[in-house]
């Protein structure tokens, strides 16, 4: 599948029609999506036939990208039940067999390295401190391959090092720079939940890191 | 749900030391047709707990799984295809996950397991 064609298909999903602030609930965009997803499986070959799991999926983007590009098995985690029913609706529209869990990432056991790759937009840890290291760690604990997971671009150092020191990542590196939309998670906007409110929007600076297990 | 999600699938109650696998209780089954992949197939085959596929297989109503099997089996055709069914294409819709030490039971509801823990379970 070209690029232009996954960004289309993405495009036409259905996302949060009332975002949770305090779950950091900021949609993962078609744009950056299919190209995390594209160069996932392009350059390093982490999604066709294998086993991907999206952290956090919310309405399921990258979830359903890996769907898209073949993956074999796709499972999304979130601990929002009306993220996961929109989600399970968009995995239908695109007449894609996904599966999904209601889980709390951090307290979450699997049997074994059975996933693959992790692919993931955790919560940047704006609104509750440690919570994008929550998901890393547990990430890179489940997968066998790699971990792709999106963050927040002024806490590259301290992502990278404490994966590399405590998180038994073997390598970690940034794919790329990307600007995407995000509510501002500041004290004012906890009463403003919907992202069309133009001034809580920010174009925010993040990075996609890219992780390698063993 | 798939039962190679079950597979991976952990009670995560404080407390549990052994919480695999899940005991499924079924109230609705569906099956999803899936393109046969054998090569994944046989990379899956030293992932999976064995026993554990039996058994969720034939509490959803498909026995034809052998209840041992070893790695020379991938040769054939009937085995992965049987193989094939059991893991990809059978769905609990509607049910539950039992904790195998405690009896607490995780809903399924639409497909989807809620393994969210109650306060004092963290």
């Amino acid at each position: 599948m070209k690029l232009k064609q996954l960004e289309g298909l993405l495009g036409s999903i259905q996302q949060f029609s009332n975002p949770k602030i305090d779950l950091e609930q900021y949609p993962t965009g078609p744009h950056i999506a299919s190209r995390m997803l594209y160069t996932a499986e392009n350059s390093f070959g982490d999604v066709s036939d294998k086993v991907v799991a999206d952290f956090g999926c919310g309405c399921g983007t990258l979830g359903l990208a890996a769907g898209l590009l073949g993956a074999q098995h796709v499972i999304g985690l979130d601990i929002d039940d009306q993220s996961l029913e929109i989600a399970s609706i968009n995995a239908d529209d695109l007449e894609l067999d996904m599966n999904f869990v209601q889980c709390d990432i951090k307290n979450f056991r699997w049997r074994d390295q059975i996933v693959d790759t992790v692919i993931m937009n955790p919560p940047f840890g704006t609104r509750k401190k440690g919570a994008d290291m929550d998901f890393l760690s547990v990430a890179l604990k489940v997968a066998s391959q790699a971990v792709y997971s999106l963050h927040k671009t002024t806490t590259r150092d301290h992502v990278k090092r404490t994966a590399l020191r405590d998180y038994n990542a073997s390598s970690a590196e940034i794919l790329c720079e990307v600007y995407h939309i995000q509510l501002i998670c500041s004290f004012a906007s906890i009463f403003c939940v919907y992202p069309y409110i133009i001034d809580n929007i920010s174009r925010i600076h993040s990075i996609l890191l890219f992780f390698m297990v063993n | 749900m798939r039962l190679l999600t079950h597979n991976m699938l952990s009670s995560n109650i404080k407390g549990v030391a052994n919480g695999f696998p899940l005991r499924i209780e079924v109230e609705k089954v569906v099956e999803k047709q899936v393109d046969f992949n054998a090569d994944f197939l046989k990379n899956m085959f030293a992932k999976i707990e064995w026993k554990a596929l039996v058994d969720a297989s034939r509490s959803m109503g498909y026995s034809e799984l052998p209840g041992d099997a070893n790695p020379s089996m991938l040769d054939s055709d009937d085995f992965l295809q049987k193989f094939h069914h059991a893991l990809l294409e059978l769905h609990l819709e509607e049910g539950a996950l039992v904790c195998p030490e405690t009896g607490r039971k995780f809903p399924v509801n639409k497909g989807i397991p809620n393994m969210l823990l109650h306060e004092d379970e963290v």
